[in-house]
């Protein structure tokens, strides 16, 4: 066989196996990493029940999405879980409002130590992660409709006369989509508006802000309103591509917290970048290269093995791997967040 | 408390009465390391399951019979793969120390790496796939030393405390919120590790049947002096006669359950009244005191000379050392290791809400609130079921979610756990038993 | 009866000890008062307490007669006054403009003008006004700061050492912009440890001890002051 063909043929196998995987999962965790990076910069903690708000807002999205179904209205070639976005986004948003309310902003008065609202934030993880349970079940849930390839294997195989073929599932699209649209917004929120730029000051120097007037429980508001979309967005995404359990996004929170680190703490740019190394990290460590190196090699060498650095079950591993490495060498991320 | 459990032991039965109050010990000596952490020192431990786990492993390891055939399969390539370890890490040092810091040392530490892990590797997976391939039904792990289990309690600390050494030289000295996340990713990372290498702990196929330190109830039940032991107590009905032999049958089968209850719960008070002694000892001593400093004031602390990140890395191994004592007690209690059983929400974060509800800092606290919290957690169960099965009856038969109530029922514990948490974070942060003003001196 | 005056004024931080003991500061629109002390005699804290930062436990803050003892630091800027700290006194990741519009956060007007006014004052600031402010000289990062206070269109101006850390050039050069500002109408309190200068263009001194007023007098009278000269002002 030619060798182009070959170089061709490798260049698919890595877009169809780590390119797109990659690209679809590290938004989701770059939209979570956003709102536990946001939280800390403005609440200045790490928010444990972040996984299950994320939860939270997919079982909303999940509920309205069969309501609509029962109904007959469906979002054509898109997933019925778009039009029940704006729902989902709604009602977790008031509930984080809720949870603030109820439990934070106490703290908040008392300036306590950071680490009381982390415990604090344990105890709604367990509230939240009973109550999804509950109200839905532990059962996985795929609530995906609407078309699911926009390119098929097969259909690229005819097309390309590779022998490797690209699928390019919708979700994956629609999450990339999603997520550039909703950062695009939250920048643009950040940067030109009075909120936004208040909520940037707040982050900054708490002192000099309440003596600039900006009144910081609007800006926690805003804050919690913000992450909690943002949550529900990665929740719904990340359900559409894969599916939904309630102990999943628990998982989730450590390559989150790895994200919001690794981009450096408190800066949203630094953790949707954080989100993306994260991702490709883990996605390239566990993918076995043999048939990669095999298109690549001269001749018709193969690898032994299977040429991968560590098993899928070893995920967790490497969000944490490059979570030290980052706390080591650079303990304030890429872009220098908050000096901890 | 005891009421409780009596309550459950007249209600229920006296084997579940007993089976809780066991694990409510082991919680206790979890939930006494913890306290160490959090009430002495201030450390939000987040990998609480970690230190549980690796003592569970350690069960294991000591006590199971060593599987020879596995031995001789696998034994030298892993032998060679330990070496390669070995030597990768011990050039990584050399490259360290020896090129000065720049882009050369950069190069040369992630070449050393590199090439030592693939090397390893190699080994690794031959010694692994032939270990694994030995009676994959029985064994197919290397087994353990053939010791009694007992010994794995003692074991299980001093590997919970080399584990915890090292997590607190990567993350302590890190803000405390980094400092829960690291610990939380290592938990996660050591059940990936049991669940999945085979070789080492037969990942989710579990390792059953390990020995007890305690009687078995089949051997119990033929042996004479209990035989005897349950007819003077059984023996005779009320009116004074003899009664039947099935009755008596019954009873010895239940009398054999509760009694080998008791010999754990005596080895266990026993462990919980040792560390509690030595804990309490500890915290009234001026290494105590200093701990208590150091939390109430990092800064000042430090400027009066206080190694504070040496004096935390401290506290975290002995505190993980306990609680790394209690996994195996864990361990050794239900007889088996089930590394899918460890999840943190039971492992690590339900210790927490013990330790917050008994009074952070307060041991005899960590105690109460681990058989408070224990309880609830166990009886949350039953009584949301029995409260579900109340509301159904207000239900047509046919009602969809009949069905589900019954389903979710027993998730009302996590939404209670949670309530708590918050509930006495907000209303009572000093716990039911708060911490003892340091004495004046 | 002046613009702003605290009287009487007795408290500290928390429930702890007083810092500030029977302390009265005044100041007039239009004029300069400047309060110095040795280290420690709790110059900032008299100037935290007219600003509510502090649990004043005896004496009263009165802004333009009306009594303000009970307002929050928020509700006092939004009477009029303004703050400018010692530290951190700017957002360090925001822009120089960001940094005045925020000082202006909560004005609803448009607040074009005031920002050239801050720019007449402060040109430097008007080359500078994209760049972040963490990235400026020290001197500069006053001058931010001092700018983001007017921002408010304040009534009273207050400064916890404006000339800390500053090179006597730079101090002067502030000075300057400061007797400028006061002839705005704007009633300046400033609290400074290089004594003499800053009672050089005071129109009002107060010297502080151990939280007590020592001396108050105009500036130029103190500094002609036999006593305070050889106390506080080294001969």
């Amino acid at each position: 066989m030619e060798y182009s063909t070959d170089l061709l043929n490798a260049l698919v196998l890595v877009s169809n196996y780590v390119l797109i995987p990659a690209l679809s999962y590290g938004s989701q965790l770059a939209l979570g990493a956003v709102g536990v990076t946001l939280v800390f910069g403005i609440l200045r903690f790490a928010n444990f029940a972040h996984g299950e708000m994320m939860s939270f807002g997919c079982m909303v999205a999940i509920f309205t999405t069969w309501w609509f179904q029962s109904m007959g209205i469906s979002s054509g070639i898109f997933p019925t879980a778009i039009l029940a976005l704006p729902f989902a986004i709604l009602i977790t948003g008031l509930l984080a409002v809720a949870i603030d309310r109820s439990v934070f902003s106490f703290y908040r008065k008392r300036r306590s130590r950071p680490v009381t609202f982390v415990v604090a934030s344990v105890g709604v993880m367990f509230m939240l992660n009973g109550l999804v349970r509950i109200l839905i079940g532990t059962d996985e849930i795929i609530f995906r409709d609407g078309q699911k390839f926009l390119i098929k294997a097969g259909a690229f195989k005819k097309m390309t006369g590779l022998s490797e073929g690209l699928a390019l599932k919708q979700t994956q699209v629609l999450t990339f989509v999603l997520a550039v649209i909703s950062v695009l917004v939250l920048f643009w929120f950040l940067r030109r508006t009075r909120t936004g730029k208040a909520m940037r000051a707040f982050s900054d120097n708490e002192d000099l802000s309440l003596l600039s007037g900006i009144n910081p429980e609007r800006v926690v508001l805003v804050t919690w309103i913000i992450a909690a979309s943002l949550a529900t967005l990665a929740g719904v995404l990340y359900g559409l591509d894969k599916s939904f359990k309630p102990m999943v996004f628990f998982h989730m929170l450590l390559p989150i917290f790895a994200a919001a680190i690794v981009g450096g703490i408190g800066q949203p740019l630094g953790a949707i970048l954080g989100g993306y190394v994260v991702a490709f990290s883990e996605i390239t460590a566990t993918y076995a290269f043999k048939k990669f190196i095999k298109y690549l090699a001269p001749g018709d060498f193969v690898p032994d093995g299977l040429v991968q650095f560590l098993t899928t079950e070893y995920k967790f591993a490497v969000s944490f791997l490059i979570l030290v490495l980052v706390l080591l060498v650079r303990p304030t991320g890429i872009l220098r967040g908050k000096v901890l | 408390m005891a009421l409780l459990l009596m309550i459950v032991g007249f209600g229920q039965s006296w084997n579940v009465a007993l089976a809780i109050f066991n694990l409510c010990l082991i919680s206790a000596v979890m939930s006494m390391g913890l306290n160490m952490q959090w009430g002495y020192a201030g450390l939000f431990n987040a990998g609480v399951m970690a230190s549980t786990a690796i003592g569970g492993l350690t069960a294991i390891l000591v006590s199971y019979e060593p599987v020879a055939k596995a031995w001789s399969a696998g034994g030298s390539s892993l032998t060679v793969a330990l070496v390669f370890l070995l030597l990768t890490i011990i050039a990584g040092v050399l490259v360290w120390k020896k090129i000065p810091k720049g882009g050369k040392r950069s190069w040369s530490m992630t070449a050393v790496v590199l090439i030592g892990y693939l090397f390893m590797r190699f080994f690794f997976d031959q010694a692994t796939s032939a270990i694994e391939a030995v009676e994959p039904a029985k064994t197919g792990f290397l087994g353990g030393l053939g010791l009694p289990i007992i010994f794995s309690w003692l074991a299980g600390g001093l590997a919970a405390a080399g584990l915890a050494w090292l997590i607190g030289r990567i993350s302590l000295g890190l803000r405390s919120d980094y400092f829960a996340i690291a610990t939380l990713g290592i938990s996660e990372i050591m059940i990936s590790i049991l669940k999945n290498e085979d070789w080492l702990s037969r990942g989710v196929k579990n390792v059953t049947g390990l020995k007890r330190p305690v009687p078995y109830e089949v051997d119990l039940q033929q042996s004479e002096w209990f035989i005897k032991l349950v007819s003077w107590f059984y023996g005779t009905a009320e009116d004074g006669s003899a009664v039947s032999a099935d009755v008596l049958r019954e009873a010895m089968q239940l009398s054999a359950g509760v009694f080998v209850k008791l010999c754990y719960s005596a080895l266990f008070l026993a462990v919980v009244l040792i560390i509690l002694g030595l804990a309490t000892r500890a915290l009234n001593s001026p290494w105590g005191r200093m701990m208590r400093a150091i939390r109430d004031n990092e800064t000042a602390a430090s400027a009066m000379g206080k190694d504070v990140t040496s004096r935390h890395r401290q506290v975290f191994v002995i505190g993980s050392a306990v609680i790394g004592i209690s996994g195996a007690m864990l361990t050794t209690l239900h007889g088996q290791f089930t590394p899918g059983s460890y999840i943190p929400l039971r492992f690590t974060f339900l210790i927490w809400v013990m330790v917050i509800i008994g009074g952070s800092g307060n041991n005899l606290g960590s105690i109460i609130g681990a058989f408070i919290t224990w309880f609830v957690w166990i009886e949350a169960e039953p009584t949301s079921l029995w409260l579900v099965g109340h509301i159904n009856e207000l239900l047509a038969e046919t009602n969809p979610l009949r069905h589900h109530l019954m389903e979710v029922a027993p998730h009302m514990r996590m939404i209670l756990m949670g309530l708590i948490l918050v509930m006495v974070l907000r209303f009572s942060p000093k716990g039911i038993l708060p911490e003892e003003a340091p004495e004046h001196y | 009866m002046s613009y702003l005056i605290g009287e009487q004024l007795s408290g500290g931080y928390g429930g702890g000890a007083d810092i500030i003991r029977d302390c009265t500061i005044s100041v007039d629109k239009g004029q300069i008062a400047v309060v110095v002390g040795p280290n420690g005699a709790g110059k900032s804290t008299a100037m935290k307490a007219l600003l509510g930062m502090i649990n004043l436990r005896e004496g009263r803050v009165l802004l333009d007669g009306q009594d303000i003892s009970s307002m929050s630091p928020q509700q006092r800027v939004a009477e009029g006054m303004a703050f400018v700290p010692q530290n951190q006194n700017v957002f360090v990741t925001m822009t120089v403009e960001e940094n005045l519009e925020m000082g202006a956060f909560l004005r609803r007007d448009d607040i074009t003008e005031t920002m050239e006014q801050v720019f007449d004052l402060f040109p430097v600031l008007k080359t500078k006004r994209s760049q972040i402010a963490g990235e400026l000289s020290g001197g500069q990062r006053q001058q931010v700061a001092v700018g983001r206070a007017l921002m408010t269109k304040p009534t009273v101006l207050m400064l916890d050492e404006p000339t800390a850390g500053v090179s006597p050039i730079v101090m002067d050069e502030l000075f300057d912009r400061i007797i400028e500002i006061k002839r705005i109408g704007i009633a300046i309190l400033m609290v400074e440890q290089n004594a003499r200068q800053a009672l050089n263009i005071a129109d009002r001194g107060f010297v502080l001890v151990t939280g007590e007023n020592r001396f108050t007098d105009t500036g130029e009278a103190l500094l002609a002051n036999e006593e305070v000269r050889k106390s506080f002002l080294g001969g």
